[in-house]
């Protein structure tokens, strides 16, 4: 993909394939072609190209997806360091954002 | 107030009545554009949510949901020149649409409110809605049906695809529904970036500037003219090749890190100021400067993670508990070197 792939083994990505009905949203809604169909279910083929944006486990029915999401931005877990929040890009306050 | 002269009158439908968009950028959207990628007025760029139409819609036509940022909007609008159909701008607070979706601001809350403030079931007489794949961070679409009824289908990841998606009975490809990353789209996030450091671009460079006219001898104005600007060439320098030369060649520099990317540029252009003369010849100058354009370098190459495409947060997490002390380090200590250097000669 374009040659960019962030650091290896490092994503919250969980799939529970026993939940996963098929309905292929997964495969729909992700950006970076991480999930493929096998036999009718969910399968996680590219897990390091994952960026955690929590898309498919947002618009997974039965919940067989979890991950960690948030922004892969430094300057917003600057932002949460500093104020010792979450990591946010809050635009209202700082003036600039993503 | 962001001129809206993409409207072009009154579009009637029964008793109703809705604006009707321009599908074609004036000049005006150009010079808008070219402003916002500039980063100049970028956080006031907006459109009235609601229910704007293209061409001559009816009760089957198309409906495509849109962020308010006006950039989001122009760049739907154009892409359907020719097409009948509808925009249903949602309120993101003037975001685009992967970030207001990141953000939990281009919601199935929000999506579910402007369905309901324009009655968009008293609009179409069906019940399907195109919504742009990035805003799936934001968007259950299974929720939007549940509360609404109305089915949320998520069109390419670029506005510039509708067209095939539309042609093809709303099927996108892989390709389209993929996100890259390719030399012109860094180009085009990268002088936000630029401007990062706001005001201390011209604070800290004036500071260096004044502080270079210190000497064991006391201070000399003379001195400052004479060295004075070789600390603020070297500060932009290192600077810009964090921010500009580090994401513009992105694939083409090793690592997987971006601050190490911006490790390896930052000595790279330190190298060539060096050569140049720019560091001058105290050796603990030299130093002081060769941490300093590095340290620079590689922070302001770790902030583009945040205009790129591909980096997860726990990545993000994990490369900062390593990359910031050190970065602090480095100009800690290239700075301390640098005073030292005023008045200590080697």
């Amino acid at each position: 993909m374009n040659g960019f792939v962030y650091l290896p083994d490092v994503v919250t990505l969980e799939l529970d394939a026993a939940k996963c009905n098929g309905c292929r949203m997964c495969t729909r809604v992700c950006p970076h072609a991480v999930f493929e169909i096998r036999d009718r279910k969910a399968f996680i083929r590219n897990r390091d190209h994952c960026m955690e944006c929590g898309a498919c486990a947002l618009n997974c029915v039965t919940g067989a997806i979890t991950v960690r999401s948030g922004v892969g931005c430094a300057a917003g877990i600057l932002n949460g360091l500093i104020r010792g929040t979450e990591p946010t890009c809050d635009c209202s306050s700082s003036g600039s954002c993503c | 107030m962001t001129n809206s002269d993409y409207i072009t009158g009154t579009y009637t439908l029964g008793d109703l009545e809705i604006p009707r968009v321009e599908t074609r950028w004036s000049a005006t959207d150009l010079w808008g554009t070219l402003k916002v990628r500039w980063s100049f007025g970028r956080m006031d760029y907006k459109v009235k949510p609601g229910l704007y139409a293209v061409g001559s819609p009816d009760r089957q036509s198309l409906v495509f949901v849109s962020a308010n940022y006006k950039l989001s909007f122009d760049h739907l609008r154009r892409a359907l020149e020719g097409m009948n159909a509808w925009i249903l701008v949602i309120n993101t607070r003037g975001i685009n649409v992967w970030c207001a979706a990141g953000k939990g601001i281009f919601s199935t809350k929000e999506v579910v409110r402007r369905i309901r403030i324009d009655h968009l079931d008293q609009v179409v007489d069906h019940r399907r809605l195109i919504l742009p794949q990035l805003s799936a961070t934001g968007v259950a679409a299974h929720q939007v049906q549940k509360m609404t009824g109305f089915s949320v289908l998520f069109g390419p990841v670029k506005a510039v695809d509708i067209k095939a998606f539309v042609e093809s009975g709303l099927k996108a490809t892989e390709p389209m529904r993929m996100v890259t990353f390719p030399l012109k789209e860094r180009l085009k996030v990268i002088p936000v970036d630029i401007f990062y450091g706001t005001h201390y671009l011209i604070l800290i460079p004036a500071l260096f500037f004044l502080l270079s006219g210190l000497s064991s001898g006391g201070y000399s104005f003379d001195r400052t003219l004479q060295h004075g600007w070789n600390p603020v060439v070297n500060l932009f320098a290192g600077y810009l090749t964090g921010c500009v030369v580090t994401p513009a060649l992105l694939p083409w520099i090793p690592f997987r890190r971006f601050s190490l990317k911006g490790l390896l540029m930052g000595f790279l252009t330190a190298t060539l100021l060096l050569i140049t003369g720019s560091f001058g010849t105290n050796p603990l100058e030299i130093l002081a400067w060769f941490l300093m354009t590095a340290g620079l370098s590689s922070f302001m190459a770790m902030n583009f993670t945040g205009s790129s495409t591909f980096t997860s947060i726990s990545g993000v997490q994990k490369e900062m508990k390593v990359a910031l002390p050190v970065q602090i380090a480095l100009v800690a200590v290239g700075l301390a070197l640098w005073i030292a250097s005023l008045f200590i000669t080697l």
